[in-house]
């Protein structure tokens, strides 16, 4: 049927190509979109013309998690305007601490979001951590370093276990979490004993969300990474010789400004959090993986479609056990987090909404939930949104139900914006697309 | 060079090959015909991996071996491209091409992947086939033709080191003039002595470049001819089940 069409239309479309590609060598690739939507709709009187304007499709084509950086700033502008301190640097970093627990649980859900699976467990994984840290710490009394990695491994333990379960067995990951969420539940439990909390008195445990990293250090970390972003980003718009348009360095200029802004804040209370620079480094590492490796590639591979790239010789199924190790050892990250910002383990830890906040922020930061699409940053701005709407509630002095409720509709609203920009951003590229391949007539 | 000897499938009940040897020869074409269900594909997912036979033996420049996933496939110089699910469409042109097999900068378990080394394989990958409507290759394929796609997928195979290639299908939804190349591209194979097994359901294409022609009917072998002693009116008896 097709390929009739391609030969009927083959004159026209021929003499549409060739224009197009005139435009592609002569210049940058913005105008080529550009001049693309303007052949359609000058070849079709009355045509339909996207009205998305280029730099925002721009913005939501490179930088999926865009959109939810945009929210970010609306609401810290409400929440400024309704309470006079939220945008104060003590403010600030409290956000940024009581994120820490959370962006990890993110990261690791984006990974296997990314694979078209999910993990319902990671919050029993943050509590079981959490609890296994504060035994090892308080109570067997191993040092504070070896509690950690034993939790860590405790962590990875768990996600090894459903991952193999997930993987080899072929069992959904949804049934495999949702045992894994009782399962390790009960394990949390069951390590907290009958009194139910276990304080953790030990000031490394402590530090870890509690210390700040002196100011000086804070500069030259985040100067020399905003230096580095926007020196990368130019070098590629060098080495690219024009085919690349000048809007692609609207993302890294912003990310700079925002790099030096947040230390500029954070500086102005007691400097940046180690936490924070533990969660920045998991992020980049992560960011690194998916964006520059065999595996991460053909995570997004996996994720769109899992038969060819089986067919394609990919080792899917080590890659999904991976995925779900990563996930578990991220999960522990989180119980290293909560225990050390609490200075305890309880019941109640890695509990609540925690789990589902997780799958909130990687979503609105623009995961997709049915796999191959989505970035780490997704976990990072997603987080921080939930936070900030919580803190900023909080800061308003607002009931809980109100803070259920506003959340709740923040997540619709951020969801369905990027959606309906994307689709618009996707539509008036298709119109694009096929009139230089097909030739509508 | 490729030799799959009674080679049987079925799947859960329904018998999809039984007892067939085929086997294609160094520089050679094998044109693989035969209705629908008759087992082609099955034949083809069996020699790359996708699919494991109930029982076969297969092998490779005379040595046995067993073909137990894709990746083996690919490491013993079987490349294929199949009717179906042969692209990951959230992935743009050059990912799709080097699916599995990205170019990397370093070596070691976290291969830093080079995309700017893929660019002028693909493009010229491309261009050797003639597909020239491919305006951007870092479009995700889903927003491609049905027939960019298929060129897509055809890329793939003139892409790299192989010695086998398997092509189903190739040319469902191309042009006239891109299957012309493909045809091309075939011939060229079997120039740089290449086994080539094409499946097609176009017996003009068949006479066009295979050498010789196996014909499957219901899962079982009926025929091999060689192109210079056969006619199409042979051949399609064959398929058809002996009767005209």
């Amino acid at each position: 049927m097709r390929s009739e069409e391609n030969i009927g239309q083959r004159g026209a479309g021929d003499v549409r190509v060739a224009a197009a590609r005139e435009v592609r060598d002569g210049g940058q690739r913005g105008a080529q979109l550009e001049e693309g939507q303007r052949q359609a709709g000058a070849s079709r009187p009355g045509g339909r013309q996207s009205r998305v304007p280029s730099w925002l499709s721009a913005i939501v084509e490179q930088g999926t998690a865009m959109p939810a950086l945009i929210s970010l700033v609306v609401i810290a502008v409400f929440f400024e305007i309704e309470s006079h301190y939220f945008l104060t640097g003590s403010n600030l970093s409290n956000l940024v601490v009581q994120t820490t627990t959370l962006v990890p649980v993110a990261l690791g859900e984006v990974g296997v979001l990314l694979l078209a699976e999910i993990d319902l467990s990671l919050g029993s994984i943050v509590g079981a951590t959490s609890a296994i840290l504060g035994v090892m710490v308080s109570e067997v009394g191993v040092p504070w370093w070896l509690g950690m990695i034993i939790a860590l491994a405790c962590g990875a333990a768990m996600g090894a276990f459903q991952g193999a379960w997930i993987a080899f067995i072929r069992i959904p990951s949804f049934v495999v979490t949702i045992g894994g969420w009782l399962g390790f539940l009960g394990l949390q439990l069951f390590i907290l004993g009958p009194q139910g909390t276990l304080s953790i008195f030990n000031p490394q445990v402590a530090a870890l969300t509690g210390s700040y990293i002196p100011g000086g250090a804070g500069w030259v970390v985040g100067g020399a990474l905003a230096v580095a972003v926007v020196a990368r980003a130019l070098l590629r718009l060098r080495a690219a010789g024009g085919r690349r348009r000048l809007g692609s360095l609207t993302l890294p200029a912003l990310a700079a400004a925002l790099m030096v802004g947040v230390v500029a804040v954070l500086n102005s209370y007691k400097g940046v959090p180690t936490a924070f620079v533990v969660v920045m480094g998991l992020l980049f590492a992560g960011w690194w993986i998916l964006q520059h490796t065999r595996p991460g590639r053909n995570v997004f591979a996996i994720g769109g479609n899992p038969e060819p790239a089986r067919r394609a010789g990919i080792g899917v199924r080590r890659i999904r056990f991976t995925a779900f190790v990563i996930a578990g050892t991220l999960g522990a990250v989180g119980g290293l987090m909560a225990a050390s910002y609490n200075s305890s383990a309880g019941t109640l830890t890695g509990g609540g909404t925690l789990l589902l906040e997780a799958i909130g922020a990687a979503v609105i930061g623009g995961t997709s939930l049915f796999g191959g699409q989505g970035t780490v940053w997704a976990a990072l701005s997603g987080a921080l949104i939930m936070s900030a709407i919580s803190n900023g509630l909080d800061l308003m002095n607002a009931s809980s139900p109100v803070k259920y409720m506003v959340q709740g509709a923040v997540v619709l609203l951020a969801v369905t914006v990027d959606t309906l920009l994307r689709r618009r951003a996707g539509r008036s590229r298709r119109l694009g697309g096929i009139t230089m391949s097909v030739g509508a007539p | 060079m490729l030799r799959a000897v009674d080679v049987s499938k079925s799947y859960g009940g329904v018998v999809a090959l039984d007892g067939v040897t085929v086997s294609v020869c160094r520089g050679e074409v094998l044109a693989l015909v035969g209705d629908n269900g008759a087992g082609k594909s099955t034949l083809v997912k069996i020699v790359s991996g996708v699919v494991r036979a109930d029982k076969a033996e297969l092998y490779v420049l005379g040595n046995s071996v067993d073909i137990g996933s894709p990746a083996v496939a690919r490491s013993l110089g079987i490349r294929t491209v199949h009717q179906e699910q042969k692209l990951a469409e959230n992935l743009d042109v050059i990912e799709n091409l080097f699916l599995g097999e990205e170019l990397a900068r370093w070596t070691g378990p976290l291969h830093m992947v080079d995309f700017n080394s893929m660019v002028r394989p693909t493009e010229v990958a491309l261009s050797k086939l003639r597909i020239t409507t491919i305006a951007d290759i870092r479009t995700p394929v889903a927003r491609l033709s049905g027939g960019q796609r298929q060129a897509v997928a055809v890329a793939r195979a003139t892409l790299g080191q192989y010695r086998i290639v398997l092509l189903d299908e190739p040319t469902t939804g191309l042009s006239v003039e891109a299957s012309a190349r493909v045809m091309d591209m075939v011939m060229q194979l079997r120039e740089g002595g290449c086994a080539v097994v094409l499946v097609s359901q176009s017996i003009e294409e068949v006479f066009e470049v295979a050498d010789r022609v196996a014909v499957l009917h219901h899962g079982r072998l009926a025929g091999v001819f060689a192109r210079a002693e056969t006619t199409p009116e042979e051949v399609v008896t064959a398929v058809m089940g002996g009767q005209l």
